[in-house]
């Protein structure tokens, strides 16, 4: 199914993006993908090839051991992006992504949108300025959740 | 004859019904001994439980306002006093003294959306003030309930969770720490459901209950919601002694927890929580 700049802009990642920004975003390949409960989305050291806009569903973004069952990290939902490993080399998925629930993503290709923003340095700093603040709720998340706040065995002072 | 509202005197009440929520969590129902119903409590009010010849704990009244039959209490068991209260069996007496502390805003939220925050054994505390409300939703905008556990074995009233979820009258979010793929739920911290749970920033009132750092940052995320300080309330924790502002056991910087608390206008404590050593 064709993407259009208006599907573009109902996701909240893109949300306030500028019109031709988004015209220019649905050329980079992007489409619609959807995952059965359990499929994976990505796994771990495979090209990253794509990112995408989580329209609905529960995506765990996960680890497996061979001792341990897979161990989630964390889990996203609709409004949520999956994925920055397509913004540097070597380009690989650093965890694999499994759909929890029936998931329907918006996928767009990450090659045509590193092109499309050396061509265009705006849609790269709006973009890379929109990534930054996910990473950063991501990474603060992150850093709650390694304090084992509920952890009633917390280590002696 | 002693007198009844003497706050230092225990009233006996029998345990008519114990049991374990979680591995590390327990309820029990409690009736007085001579029959009388309850003392009128409100939702996020503590009682001081008395095992005798063991010592005295604060636990908060987990169980519905309305109901004056039966007292709930919910608590951790983790140290002497809240071991030996759960090792006790039904039928056994213990001493009661209370209600104390301030409570939940529950009339103040009326006619406005309401987002209760829970982390870990903060629920149970809430879970009288959730209850408060299903029982006049109509009265009350939209209303959301976060709860964030430790591990999908530590969710507590998971039953009761599940129950208001199924209602669609509430925006029920749980999520875990630590999970394994079995679990088909959500996974991180539970500050992240702030932004999204669907609340008009301007009329709405916020009850959060948990670790101190869970409530400063779920604080935190309601302002950047615009949520202003003084529509957020936290339950704070303090080694409580007396439960009626003489011992200075609870003190808080300028409040006495059990006096003044247990729940606290987050504009109140906004500039004292941050501090480590109070």
């Amino acid at each position: 199914m064709d993407v259009s700049p208006t599907d573009l802009v109902g996701h909240g990642f893109l949300k306030g993006m500028a019109g031709e920004q988004l015209a220019a975003l649905a050329t980079c390949g992007a489409g619609y993908r959807s995952y059965a409960e359990g499929e994976f989305i990505c796994r771990e050291g495979a090209n990253a090839d794509e990112f995408h806009l989580i329209e609905h569903g529960l995506v765990a973004l996960e680890t497996t051991a061979a001792d341990r069952r897979s161990l989630v990290m964390v889990t996203l939902e609709g409004g949520e992006v999956l994925g920055w490993s397509w913004m540097f080399p070597p380009y690989r998925w650093y965890f694999d992504a499994r759909a929890v629930a029936a998931t329907r993503t918006l996928a767009l290709n990450g090659a045509l949108v590193r092109a499309a923003c050396q061509n265009d340095p705006q849609l790269g700093y709006e973009l890379t300025r929109r990534i930054a603040r996910v990473v950063i709720e991501r990474l603060q998340a992150t850093r709650l959740h390694a304090l084992d706040l509920y952890n009633t065995h917390p280590p002696r002072k | 004859m002693i007198e009844r509202t003497d706050p230092w005197i225990p009233e006996s009440y029998h345990i008519v019904k114990t049991w374990r929520e979680i591995p590390d969590t327990f309820t029990m129902e409690l009736k007085p001994t001579d029959g009388r119903e309850i003392p009128r409590f409100a939702s996020g009010q503590f009682n001081m439980l008395y095992v005798f010849g063991v010592g005295e704990i604060p636990v908060s009244i987990s169980g519905d306002p309305s109901q004056r039959g039966i007292l709930t209490h919910t608590t951790r068991a983790v140290g002497a006093v809240s071991r030996a209260l759960c090792d006790l069996k039904e039928g056994a007496v213990v001493g009661v003294r209370g209600p104390y502390g301030s409570h939940w805003p529950v009339a103040e939220a009326m006619g406005k959306d309401v987002v209760i925050a829970a982390g870990g054994l903060g629920l149970a505390p809430l879970r009288s003030a959730v209850r408060e409300i299903v029982a006049a939703r109509e009265r009350f905008g939209k209303v959301s309930v976060l709860y964030g556990a430790r591990t999908v074995e530590d969710i507590l009233f998971r039953r009761e969770l599940e129950g208001w979820r199924a209602r669609f009258d509430l925006d029920v979010y749980v999520t875990v720490d630590h999970a394994d793929a079995a679990w088909r739920g959500s996974v991180g911290v539970v500050t992240r459901f702030v932004a999204r749970a669907a609340f008009n920033p301007e009329q709405v009132v916020a009850m959060v209950c948990g670790p101190e750092v869970m409530m400063r940052y779920t604080a935190r995320e309601l302002e950047k919601c615009g949520v202003v300080d003084d529509a957020i309330y936290l339950s704070m924790e303090r080694n409580m002694k007396c439960a009626v502002g003489l011992c200075g056991h609870c003190q808080f910087q300028q409040f006495f927890v059990c006096k003044d608390g247990p729940v606290f206008a987050y504009h109140r404590v906004k500039s004292l929580l941050a501090k480590g050593e109070i």
